[in-house]
């Protein structure tokens, strides 16, 4: 087994307590995942009723409004990305850098891949008229784009579970290797649920409404349809996470867990029970009404909040002794780091002065005993010249430990606490001392 | 040293960084902090146009210049701003680490800014066609608005950039208000807010001359309007960029108090003052005559300013890496990670003992290759590679030619050469590690190799050394 690594963090202050920044990150996240969730979802819709378009053509006109949707949704989604970054990067320094290396091709290819899809959804969009002749170009563009933004949420999930796990950091090496690891998969598909929800009550809100019904121009399709439509695929994908949810909760590690994660997630759970129940109340009613539209929002927002509350705390736990851990280490090199440049500054003085390093600790602790020419109590210092000529660490070592060679001398004691880097400064000063007169 | 290295062998890890950085700093400064304005600027030509067609004619090409900006800012520009961010997180995540940790609320700032703008240009752009007759004039204004905001988160990264060469009091004060009021601030914003004034220009005679009919009315007087625009800022362009060029050397002269150094910043900043001057007046003379004369103004020539102005951009911004070499934060980071006050420890003890993850901890008389691969991949491989970009082998064949390199003369030179190259960091390993370097540089003579970073092969992490009560550092075999 290999040891856990334990970096040392960043030695600069964090700009403000975690008290503050914490629920900051959680309420960036939620805004920011919201615009994701819409902007994914969205872009799944416009393909997949683009698709379905052929046997109703209608499709292809509530596709086109969901396509117009995306230009705001996905540029919100990035600017939004931005605070919660920031907090991660103050927050878990070591962590997310670290998870971002190990992913590195796949964490950089995410610029030009999310670049590239929004390109492709413009280009999707501006082309609605020009290519009606070619449905299937057409429709292979949204493919395209819709393939290439399914890839960013797994690169994302990967990074934030590998920084989690600092256990497993040696045995990842790119991003193949992290998909791999305990609930990536299960909170990928959690996320695409996610996402296929919201866009669904967002199309119930937007695309349900009379007036928008009335614009759009359709043959057949009506609002209670439409509501009808997005109500079935939000109720039914929204059944999918009670499987869902218990598989994360059973894959994940489980020394994050504690009662108040639990608890938090569980209640999160229970509250969504009535926003569940309130689509099936709308989806029994003839014209399938938006009337409970408010309150499923707000209770799923309620349900969306304990669930990010209980993933911050399950990562809070489980980093808790290795951000322990990365916290001494820090302040012990921190420690250790002035300590060298101390002694480095007072040997580059004492070597310009002209003494040398050795001579303070020889006088502090020798001296009493040792003086160059004479015997004071223990031999002098052109004696122990002589028999260790060439051989600074014969002193250290019978300093060390020193035995007991003459007669008439008291044993001297072991100066072992000194250290042999120390020891060996003595041991130099001793042999010049000795040399120069 | 405390993060796995990313690393780039071919294309380099500045390559990374720059390729997307400059990318964004062209759009960014040409279609969002200089364009915006020229929009709306146009657009109120529009507004103030007497005759009916001739306002149509104004409003039509604002747009159609808007929409080109909207979808490249929107897509491309948005995502390289992140990926400035992503990609240094990855190339250097002990600056940009120490960065965030500075300029925290700054950035946060940044944010609410940025939100703003996003949240502006959509409104600007998704209202332009819904936003007509009386509102017309509050479009204009929303057009003016978004440019301010787009000002300013230019404004605000500003000085994180200036900051990285030359904090000024930052050094001893460690507060966000020193940091960010650094020396240079003033006058790079100074520079920078005409510059991207001009390239907006330069963007529009390009826009303009593709989305107008050839030869009409409205392109004429547009490149007239769009020439006298450059013209206006021009002369800022040179204010600001002579401010900052005299700034720029000063203050690293009081980083570095090595009279070599002084003599090539001198060249440097000559350099970049002639790149910049000339491409500055070129971009000039042909605003001036899209001014005086649109209609004799070839397609083909219309394309130069915008070139020149990446050109000019680009040098601008090579010469600001590089001129804060040897340091990512001039006094406290060094460009290879390494911070200034740890050289003490590292020197002495070395780096691969203090390292997190290494593949050798100690150096023995077999493994000198291996271990001096290892401190080429800690210390050297944030600007080099073995054979790619600025590549290790070519810039050692450059020295020594094709003679068989000496590991004792390689040895000593890593030991000075940051006062033989000014710009290069100290290295910052111990004695035996400077010479596994060495054999390690030799070897390479007549071998190949690649580093593949952590992103590839992973990390190892070997057991820490324990430190003795004493000072002493015990290494476990």
């Amino acid at each position: 087994m290999l040891p856990v690594p334990v970096p040392r963090d960043i030695p600069l202050p964090l700009p403000a307590d975690g008290f503050y920044l914490e629920p900051l990150l959680i309420v960036a996240f939620i805004a920011h995942i919201l615009f994701v969730n819409l902007t994914v979802g969205g872009a799944v819709y416009v393909f997949l009723l683009q698709l379905w378009s052929r046997r109703r053509p209608d499709y292809a006109v509530l596709a086109r409004a969901v396509a117009q949707t995306l230009t705001v949704n996905k540029s919100m989604a990035v600017v939004l990305g931005v605070a919660p970054l920031l907090l991660i990067n103050v927050l878990y320094t070591v962590h997310f850098y670290t998870a971002n290396a190990l992913t590195g091709m796949a964490w950089i290819a995410l610029v030009p891949v999310i670049a590239g899809a929004f390109v492709l959804l413009y280009v999707h969009k501006y082309t609605w008229v020009r290519l009606a002749h070619r449905p299937r170009l057409h429709l292979a563009i949204a493919g395209v784009a819709v393939a290439l933004l399914l890839f960013v949420p797994l690169v994302f999930l990967a990074n934030v579970s590998l920084m989690m796990m600092p256990e497993r950091w040696s045995s990842v090496a790119g991003l193949w290797d992290a998909v791999w690891l305990p609930a990536v998969l299960p909170r990928y598909f959690h996320f695409m649920s996610a996402s296929l929800i919201l866009t669904s009550l967002f199309g119930v809100g937007y695309f349900g409404r009379e007036k928008f019904v009335q614009q759009a121009g359709f043959e057949t399709l009506t609002a209670p349809n439409i509501r009808r439509f997005f109500y079935r695929i939000a109720f039914g994908t929204s059944l999918g996470q009670y499987v869902i949810g218990p598989t994360i909760l059973l894959t994940l590690p489980a020394d994050g867990l504690n009662t108040a994660v639990l608890a938090t997630v569980l209640i999160g759970a229970v509250i969504s029970l009535a926003p569940i129940s309130m689509m099936w109340l709308e989806l029994k009613e003839p014209l399938a009404h938006r009337t409970r539209l408010l309150e499923i929002s707000v209770l799923l927002t309620a349900t969306v909040l304990c669930m990010a509350m209980g993933r911050h705390a399950y990562r809070k736990i489980r980093l808790a002794p290795h951000q322990r851990a990365i916290a001494n280490a820090t302040e012990q090199w921190n420690s250790d780091s002035s300590q060298a440049a101390f002694n480095a500054r007072l040997r580059s003085e004492l070597e310009a002065s002209g003494r040398s390093v050795g001579q303070p600790i020889f006088e502090a602790n020798c001296m009493a005993c040792h003086a160059r020419d004479e015997r004071l109590i223990g031999p002098p210092l052109t004696e122990i010249a002589n028999i260790y000529a060439g051989n600074p660490d014969g002193i250290v070592t019978w300093a060390m430990a020193p035995g007991k060679k003459r007669e008439g001398f008291p044993q001297m004691p072991p100066f072992e606490v000194l250290g042999k880097e120390k020891l060996r400064h003595v041991a130099d000063y001793i042999l010049q001392t000795a040399a120069h007169k | 040293m405390d993060f796995p290295v990313f690393h780039l062998d071919w294309l380099n890890n500045r390559g990374l960084i720059a390729i997307i950085a400059i990318l964004h700093v062209v759009i960014n400064h040409a279609m969002a902090v200089g364009g915006i304005p020229l929009i709306a600027y146009l657009e109120r030509r529009g507004v103030r146009a007497t005759d009916g067609t001739q306002a149509q004619q104004w409003d039509r090409l604002a747009f159609r210049m808007l929409a080109i900006f909207f979808f490249v800012t929107t897509t491309v520009g948005a995502l390289t701003g992140v990926g400035i961010w992503l990609s240094a997180g990855l190339v250097n995540p002990y600056a940009i680490g120490s960065l965030i940790r500075v300029f925290f609320w700054a950035w946060f700032t940044e944010w609410i800014v940025f939100v703003t703008e996003v949240v502006l240009i959509l409104a600007y752009y998704l209202s332009w066609k819904k936003w007509v007759g009386t509102k017309k004039v509050s479009h204009v204004k929303l057009g003016f608005g978004l440019a301010l905001a787009s000002w300013l988160t230019m404004a605000i990264i500003v000085a994180i950039l200036s900051f990285m060469m030359d904090p000024g009091s930052w050094g001893t004060d460690r507060t966000l208000l020193s940091g960010f009021l650094n020396p240079l601030y003033l006058p790079q914003l100074a520079f920078r807010t005409p510059v991207a004034m001009v390239m907006a220009g330069a963007f529009g005679l390009v826009v303009t001359a593709f989305v107008t009919p050839r030869r009409s009315e409205i392109q004429a007087a547009a490149l007239r309007a769009i020439g006298g625009w450059m013209l206006a800022w021009m002369p800022l362009c040179l204010v600001g960029g002579y401010w900052y060029a005299t700034r720029v050397p000063v203050a690293m002269k009081a980083q570095l108090p090595v009279a070599l150094l002084t003599q090539q910043l001198a060249q440097w900043s000559h350099g970049a003052i002639t790149v910049l001057v000339g491409a500055v007046v070129a971009i000039g003379l042909i605003a001036l005559w899209a001014r005086l004369a649109p209609r004799t103004l070839p397609r083909v020539v219309l394309l130069v300013p915008a070139l020149l102005a990446i050109l000019l951009l680009g040098t601008f911004e090579r010469v600001r890496e590089f001129t804060r070499k040897p340091y990512a934060i001039p006094g406290y980071l060094y460009s290879n990670g390494f911070r200034k006050a740890d050289y003490p420890i590292l020197q002495r003890d070395g780096v691969l003992a203090h390292a997190t993850y290494t593949r050798v901890r100690q150096i023995t008389s077999d493994n000198e290759v291996e271990a001096g691969r290892e401190v080429f991949n800690l210390t050297c491989t944030r600007c080099h590679t073995v054979d790619g970009i600025n590549g290790i082998r070519a810039v050692v064949a450059n020295m020594y030619g094709n003679q068989p390199w000496s590991v004792s003369a390689l040895d000593a030179y890593i030991g000075m050469m940051h006062n033989a190259r000014p710009y290069m960091p100290p290295f910052p390993g111990n004695g035996p590690e400077r010479k596994a370097l060495a054999t390690y540089l030799v070897y390479l003579q007549n071998h190949a190799d690649t580093i593949n970073g952590a992103q590839r092969d992973g990390v190892m992490v070997l057991p820490r050394p324990r430190r003795l009560a004493d000072g002493t550092l015990i290494i476990a075999q």
